[in-house]
C-alpha cells in the first residue's frame, strides 16, 4: 500500500537509471542513514556501538570487497583475510613512519597496498578458473599469514609481534587508540563505509560493473564481445582487495585497538565468504545482511542460551553454537540459495503488489 | 653472489655431503605425501561423483578418528575385557557411523540442493564442517586423545637401516601407513574399474543426466561415494592420529591436501597420489634445505606455490580432465 510506485513517472533517462528509482526507496535509505548517523550515536549504548555496530560495518565493508570479486566477477577467493591484513599492516607502518598525516588519509591509502598485493595474486586468475583459482588464492592467504608473523619489520620489531594502535587525532579528538570514544570511532567507520559503499554502488551499476558481470556469466563469451579479460579480472582483484584492505585497517585501528597476525588467518577469509554467500552473491545490500546475520548469529544464540538460563558449561555452549551455526548455514542455503538479498527482493515485490498475490 | 650460492649450490652440496640425511628427508616426504594423498583421495572421490568440492573432508577425518577412540573408551568403560576386541568393535562402529553420516548428508544436504551452483554446495559443506566440529566436541569432548594404534595391532617403534655411510630411521607405523595406503588405493581402483557400482560411479562422473537416463540412481551413488570418502577419512584419521594424537587441530591437514588436489587435478585418483608425493617430498626438501634461508615455517605455503607453478602450465592439474569450454 505504502510501497508502490504508481504515479511516479520518469521523464528523463537519468531518473530512469537512478540507483533507487522508487521514491519510497529513497525515503527509506534517507531514514536509515539518519538513524545510522544521528540516532545510534545519540541513543545507542557504548557496548552496542563498539561491540555490535562497528564490527558490523567493518565486516560489511570486507564483504562488499569480496562480493565484488566473487559475486560480481565470479572469481572465488579465499584470501580475504590476508588482504585485510595487508591493509592493516600498511596503515600501521604508514602512521608510525609519518605520524603527522591524518590517520583517515592513511586508512584510505593503505587500501592501495593491499590493492597491489591483490593484483599480484590475481595474475593466475587469467589462466586458472573455478575451484582451482580458489585454492590458488589460498596461497596468498598462507603466504601473507607467514609474512605477518615472520617479518618483524612490519610491526616495528615489537616484542609482542602485534600491532599496537597509537593514538591519532581528528579535529583535536582522539579517534584511534585507547582514549577514543566509541561514538567517534563509530562515526568515522560509518562515514568511510558509507562513502565506499556509494562508490561501489556506482562501480557495479556502470560500465565496469557490467563487464564484471559479463565475465562472471561466461568469460569466453565476454571476451568475444570485446571485453578485455585480463584488465577486467585484475581490476576486480584490485578493487576488491582495496575494499578488504581498508576494512582490515578499520578493523585494527577503530575496532580492535591491537591485533595479532592470527586475526587475519584463514578463518577470517571463510567468515567473510559466509557473509557474502548467505547475504547474496552479487548484491551490495546482501553484504550488509550477510554480515549482520553471520556476525550476529553466535551473539544471539549465546544470548538465547543466557536467557533460557540453562545450566550448561561455557564449553558446551560453544559446541552447541558451532552446531547451530553449521546447521543454520545449511538451512539458509536450502531455503534460499540466492541469499538474503533475494528474500529482500521477494519481500519488496510482495509489498508492491499487495494485497494481490501477483 | 652469496645468496645465489646459498640458493642454487649449497643445498645440493649438503645433499651430496650427507646422503643418509637426504634419504631420511625423502622418506619423511614420502610418508607425509602418502597421507596428503589419502585426504586428497577423499576429495577426489566426492568431486568426481557429484561435483561437490567437499571442504568437510578434513573434519570427517577428525570426526572418524574421534568416533573410533571415543567408542573404544566407552566400550572399555562398559566392561569389554580385552583391548583388541574393543578396538575392532569400535572400528566396526566407527565405520557404521561414517555410513550413517553419508546417508544423512545425502538426505539433508545434497538432495535439497541438487542443481544448485557449485559454490552453494561448497558452502553447504562448510556448514557441515561447522556442524561436525560442534557435534564431535559435544559428544566426545574437545581435549586431545590418544589413537588406539597398539590395540589395532599397528606396529610401533622404529627400524634403522645402515645406508650411505649413516643411519636412516623409519617408524614402523609409517611403513605400515605406506602399505595400507597402497592397498587401499589398489582396492579403490579395483572397485572403480571392475565392480558394477564402480562403473555406475564413473558413469555419474561423466554425466549426471546420461547416468540418470540409463537408470542409475544418483542418490544411491552419492551415498556410496560419501561412504567411501568416510572410509578413506577413517583410515587417514587412524594413520595420522597414530603419528601425533587425535584432536581438532588435525583438521588443518585438509588445507594441506588442497595443493595436492589442484596439482593432481580434482578428478583424478592417480593424480591425487602423484600430487601427494610431489607435494610431500617437495615440502620436506624445501623446508630442510632451503627453509633456513627464509626463516622456518615456509612449509605452510611452499606447497601452494609448488602447486601454483604447476597450474600455470596445466590449468586443470597434472591429470585432471581437460576443461573444454563451449559458448
Amino acid at each position: 500500500m505504502l510501497y508502490r510506485e504508481a504515479g511516479q513517472f520518469k521523464t528523463n533517462y537519468v531518473d530512469d537509471q537512478a540507483v533507487f528509482p522508487i521514491r519510497q526507496d529513497r525515503i527509506g535509505i534517507a531514514v536509515i542513514l539518519a538513524v545510522a548517523f544521528v540516532g545510534i550515536p545519540l541513543f545507542g549504548s557504548d557496548f552496542f556501538i563498539s561491540a555490535v555496530m562497528v564490527p558490523l560495518l567493518v565486516f560489511s565493508l570486507a564483504a562488499i570487497g569480496l562480493n565484488i570479486l566473487t559475486g560480481y566477477t565470479g572469481l572465488l577467493s579465499l584470501g580475504t583475510g590476508g588482504f585485510m591484513g595487508v591493509g592493516a599492516f600498511a596503515c600501521y607502518k604508514l602512521t608510525t613512519i609519518f605520524p603527522d598525516v591524518n590517520i583517515i588519509i592513511w586508512i584510505l591509502v593503505s587500501g592501495f597496498f593491499s590493492c597491489g598485493i591483490g593484483i599480484l595474486f590475481g595474475l593466475p586468475s587469467l589462466r586458472i578458473k573455478g575451484f582451482y583459482l580458489a585454492v590458488a588464492t589460498l596461497s596468498a592467504q598462507f603466504f601473507l599469514d607467514w609474512a605477518f608473523v615472520r617479518i618483524p619489520w612490519l610491526v616495528n620489531n615489537n616484542t609482542s609481534g602485534a600491532i599496537e594502535v597509537p593514538s591519532r587525532y581528528l579535529f583535536g579528538m582522539p579517534i584511534t587508540g585507547p582514549m577514543a570514544q566509541p561514538e567517534v570511532r563509530y562515526l568515522v567507520v560509518l562515514s568511510i563505509v558509507a562513502l565506499l559503499t556509494l562508490i561501489a554502488s556506482n562501480l557495479v551499476h556502470g560500465r565496469i560493473g557490467r563487464s564484471w558481470m559479463a565475465v562472471r556469466d561466461m568469460d569466453l563469451a565476454a571476451e568475444l564481445i570485446g571485453i578485455r579479460l585480463y584488465r577486467t579480472k585484475l581490476l576486480a582483484f584490485a578493487v576488491s582487495s582495496y575494499y578488504c584492505g581498508v576494512a582490515g585497517a578499520l578493523m585494527v585501528f577503530l575496532w580492535y585497538g591491537s591485533a595479532e597476525p592470527a586475526v587475519f588467518g584463514i578463518d577470517q577469509s571463510f567468515f567473510i565468504l559466509f557473509m557474502v554467500i548467505i547475504g547474496g552473491l552479487g548484491s551490495l545490500v546482501g553484504s550488509f545482511f550477510g554480515a549482520a546475520l553471520i556476525y550476529g548469529m553466535p551473539i544471539i544464540l549465546k544470548a538465547i542460551v543466557g536467557l533460557v538460563g540453562l545450566q550448561i558449561s561455557p564449553a558446551t555452549v560453544e559446541h552447541l553454537t558451532f552446531m547451530a551455526v553449521g546447521g543454520l548455514i545449511i538451512l539458509f542455503l536450502i531455503i534460499e540459495p540466492a541469499g538474503l538479498a533475494r528474500l529482500w527482493q521477494v519481500g519488496k515485490q510482495k509489498l508492491r503488489v499487495w494485497p494481490f498475490p501477483y | 653472489m652469496d645468496i645465489l650460492y646459498k640458493i642454487f649450490i649449497d643445498p645440493f652440496m649438503q645433499m651430496g655431503g650427507a646422503p643418509d640425511l637426504l634419504v631420511q628427508t625423502l622418506w619423511e616426504g614420502l610418508v607425509a605425501g602418502m597421507l596428503y594423498a589419502l585426504i586428497a583421495l577423499g576429495f577426489v572421490l566426492i568431486f568426481k561423483a557429484s561435483g561437490v568440492f567437499n571442504f568437510a573432508q578434513g573434519i570427517m577425518v577428525v570426526f572418524a578418528a574421534l568416533t573410533l577412540v571415543g567408542v573404544y573408551d566407552l566400550l572399555r568403560g562398559a566392561g569389554v575385557p580385552s583391548g583388541w576386541l574393543a578396538a575392532y568393535l569400535a572400528l566396526a562402529i566407527a565405520l557404521g557411523v561414517m555410513g550413517i553420516l553419508a546417508f544423512a548428508v545425502e538426505r539433508v544436504v545434497l538432495r535439497p540442493l541438487v542443481n544448485q551452483p557449485d559454490i552453494i554446495l561448497f558452502m553447504a559443506t562448510f556448514g557441515l564442517t561447522y556442524f561436525l566440529i560442534g557435534f564431535g566436541e559435544f559428544v566426545f569432548g574437545g581435549n586431545p586423545k590418544r589413537m588406539i594404534a597398539g590395540e589395532l595391532n599397528l606396529p610401533s617403534g622404529a627400524v634403522e637401516f645402515k645406508m650411505a655411510g649413516g643411519f636412516v630411521a623409519m617408524q614402523k607405523i609409517d611403513i605400515a601407513a605406506v602399505l595400507i595406503v597402497s592397498v587401499m588405493v589398489a582396492g579403490l581402483s579395483f572397485f572403480f574399474q571392475r565392480t558394477r557400482i564402480g562403473r555406475a560411479l564413473r558413469a555419474v562422473a561423466d554425466s549426471h543426466k546420461a547416468a540418470l537416463s540409463v537408470g542409475i540412481s544418483l542418490e544411491q551413488i552419492w551415498v556410496v561415494v560419501w561412504f567411501a570418502a568416510g572410509i578413506v577419512a577413517l583410515t587417514t584419521g587412524i594413520m595420522w592420529g597414530a603419528r601425533s594424537e587425535v584432536s581438532f587441530s588435525l583438521q588443518i591437514i585438509a588445507l594441506k591436501a588442497l595443493p595436492v588436489l589442484i596439482l593432481g587435478g580434482f578428478t583424478s585418483i592417480p593424480g591425487a597420489i602423484v600430487g601427494g608425493l610431489i607435494i610431500g617430498i617437495g615440502e620436506k626438501l624445501g623446508e630442510f634445505y632451503w627453509g633456513p634461508l627464509l626463516g622456518s615455517g615456509i612449509e605452510s605455503w611452499l606447497a601452494y606455490f609448488i602447486a601454483l607453478l604447476f597450474l600455470l602450465f596445466r590449468p586443470q592439474g597434472l591429470f585432471g580432465e581437460k576443461i573444454i569450454e563451449r559458448i
